[in-house]
């Protein structure tokens, strides 16, 4: 256990958060530069599967722990973990990926630790042998260059941010089980359950977002059931005009995103939100159909890699950012659009 | 039932903000209360209002973060109280969980503290779990639905939102709560309240009324820099029916070779 950069690689229930590869391939890029090795850590039920597996993705040594106290995630017995192990390592950098769990235990940690954390890098340098980390503040209308002055650095990096590295069959290594820290009676929580599993692609994790806003509502075409309010009434236009949205969504393996103002009109659940007091989005092709482009939306998804708009208004400030853009009906446009694409992807 | 409600003043998310000389402007943008802490003081009063006792409301930061607490006070938080001291400027998120901490030990006797996910400036997203580290308190953060609060058995089942869906936590009190926007829409703050809340007398506590020396911060931000701007040459495409519109955009999607 003598490398300098440790990963906390994410999984639930034997199956990997994809963003901890990622993590793994930026951390064996600071290990090019700091010396040594990456040593992986990995934890609760099922972990010893994904312990084979970092090594295929470079990993030199991997830790890992399935305690029945660890079987689903719980803070406390994680971080008394987490925290046990990196005193005795003594490593320099330890990443991890920026998922609810990794955002939280290296918080907690920090504290153990005595030491800083920074959340939600986009890139790592190594500069007089420390690391000088990249963050997007203000929902990333900023980026502020961070350190860390203490050992162990810790950081957690944003998922997408980091190319994931290839997995190589021909690596392989026999991963170290370890103990957990924490006996069950020290533990204050219980986990009961799940009350609902969240459905569809991932927002963060997504490569293609299809996001739809205020003018998904506006379809002069439709009529709606009678009996309905001036509300009730919008409302329904607009879940017509996510099924377009949807529907796209669907030929192209991509997750449905929203615009504050449609969730906040109740057209769509919070948990589509794109924005700054939303989801942060960094996918390969992000489409907004109907969508204006508020700074608040923008400050969600500015670092998609190809940005498509559709939108009426010629003058929406989401086409000076848009790689293309159709100044059209999008009732009219969004179904051409699923058709041709349904008939060159073979679907 | 005593609670605590953490609170930060923040730019407008609508500001544009941008740096200038080395120095964060937001022009003539508003500062408000973080978005995000107007989710935990309405669901601190919900469960006040539920089961009685007092809500105090907490902040850390400079004479405008008054403003953020009288918003709380208006809303119906029954204190607020401000730590300000110099010894505190260019804090990092560790060295706030300690004094907030210090401050929750110094006020006693504290069920439960709220917090937003995080504040929309810095973008952290950790307080609230440290903070707890520190107290040594169960940490349940993301918190969309209070499901049960029993100060009688010292207990609280609530439903954290995670990547795999809505985990039921069953925790023993006290614990650090932090809260999502499904915890349910804050209410504006009422006339009496902002009546109330203008005529209120913040006490402000420095460190040493926190019987703790200024925590060191070891996490430093050297540079800020305006993000890049987005160097971007829009294609329009137009002309011809929707279904010609269509075929040409797809066509070029795929030739950008990002499906």
């Amino acid at each position: 256990m003598s490398n300098k950069v440790w990963i906390y690689i994410d999984q639930f229930k034997g199956q990997v958060h994809p963003a901890s590869w990622e993590t793994l391939g930026a951390g064996q890029t600071l290990a090019g530069k700091l010396g040594g090795g990456v040593t992986a850590l990995v934890f609760g039920e099922g972990s010893k599967q994904v312990a084979e597996e970092a090594f295929q993705y470079g990993a030199a040594e991997v830790l890992y722990a399935d305690d029945p106290t660890l079987a689903d995630y719980r803070p406390e017995p994680y971080t008394a973990l987490f925290s046990k192990l990196v005193k005795d390592g003594a490593p320099e950098v330890v990443l991890f990926p920026t998922t609810t769990r990794g955002r939280e235990v290296a918080a907690m940690a920090a504290i153990d630790l005595n030491t800083g954390v920074m959340p939600d890098v986009i890139a790592l340098e190594v500069q007089d042998g420390r690391l000088l980390a990249t963050r997007p503040v203000y929902a990333g209308k900023l980026m502020a260059k961070t350190t860390c002055e203490a050992n162990p650095q810790l950081a957690t990096t944003r998922i997408r941010a980091f190319q994931k590295p290839a997995s190589d069959p021909s690596r392989s290594g026999t991963p170290t089980q370890v103990g957990a820290a924490l006996a069950e009676g020290d533990i204050p929580s219980k986990v009961t359950g799940y009350s609902q599993a969240s459905g569809g692609v991932s927002l963060t994790d997504a490569g293609v977002i299809v996001s739809g806003g205020r003018g998904v509502s506006n379809n002069p075409a439709l009529t709606p059931p009678v009996g309905l309010d001036e509300k009730q009434a919008e409302i329904w236009r607009a879940q017509e005009g996510f099924k377009l949205v949807g529907e796209l969504a669907g030929v192209l393996n991509a997750a449905v995103g929203a615009s504050r103002a449609a969730v906040d009109a109740g057209y769509i659940p919070y948990e589509h939100q794109v924005g700054q007091t939303g989801k942060v989005v960094s996918p390969d092709l992000y489409i907004a159909c109907g969508i204006s482009g508020a700074i608040q939306h923008q400050a969600g998804m500015r670092t998609s890699k190809v940005i498509v708009a559709i939108n009426k208004d010629p003058e929406a400030p989401i086409f000076k950012m848009a790689r293309y853009g159709v100044v059209s009906d999008l009732f009219a446009v969004l179904p051409a659009l699923t058709e041709a694409f349904r008939k060159r992807l073979g679907k | 039932m005593k609670i605590v409600v953490c609170v930060k003043q923040v730019p407008d998310s609508a500001a544009k903000v941008v740096v200038d000389n080395g120095q964060v402007t937001w022009g003539d943008a508003p500062l408000v209360i973080n978005p995000w802490d107007e989710f935990a003081v309405e669901a601190a009063l919900v469960q006040k209002e539920a089961l009685g006792g007092e809500v105090t409301a907490l902040s850390l930061g400079g004479e405008n973060a008054k403003d953020a607490l009288k918003h709380a006070l208006a809303m119906g938080c029954g204190e607020a109280i401000l730590i300000s001291d110099p010894a505190l400027a260019s804090s990092d998120s560790q060295a706030v969980a300690r004094v907030l901490a210090a401050a929750v030990q110094k006020i006693g006797d504290v069920d439960l503290v709220f917090f937003g996910r995080q504040a929309i400036d810095g973008d952290m997203g950790v307080t609230a779990a440290q903070t707890a580290r520190v107290l040594g308190w169960p940490s349940l953060t993301l918190v969309s639905v209070i499901s049960s609060l029993d100060a009688g058995s010292g207990s609280v089942r609530v439903e954290r939102s995670t990547e795999e869906g809505r985990q039921v936590v069953e925790s023993m009190l006290p614990a650090v709560i932090s809260v999502v926007k499904d915890i349910g829409e804050p209410r504006y703050p009422s006339f009496m309240g902002i009546r109330k809340a203008s005529r209120s007398t913040i006490p402000v506590w420095a460190v040493a009324d926190l019987g703790i020396s200024a925590p060191a911060s070891v996490v430093k931000w050297p540079a800020l820099e305006n993000a890049p701007v987005r160097e971007v040459v829009t294609d329009m495409i137009s002309g011809g029916s929707p279904q010609e519109v269509a075929e040409q955009l797809a066509d070029k999607i795929l030739a950008e070779k990002v499906l």
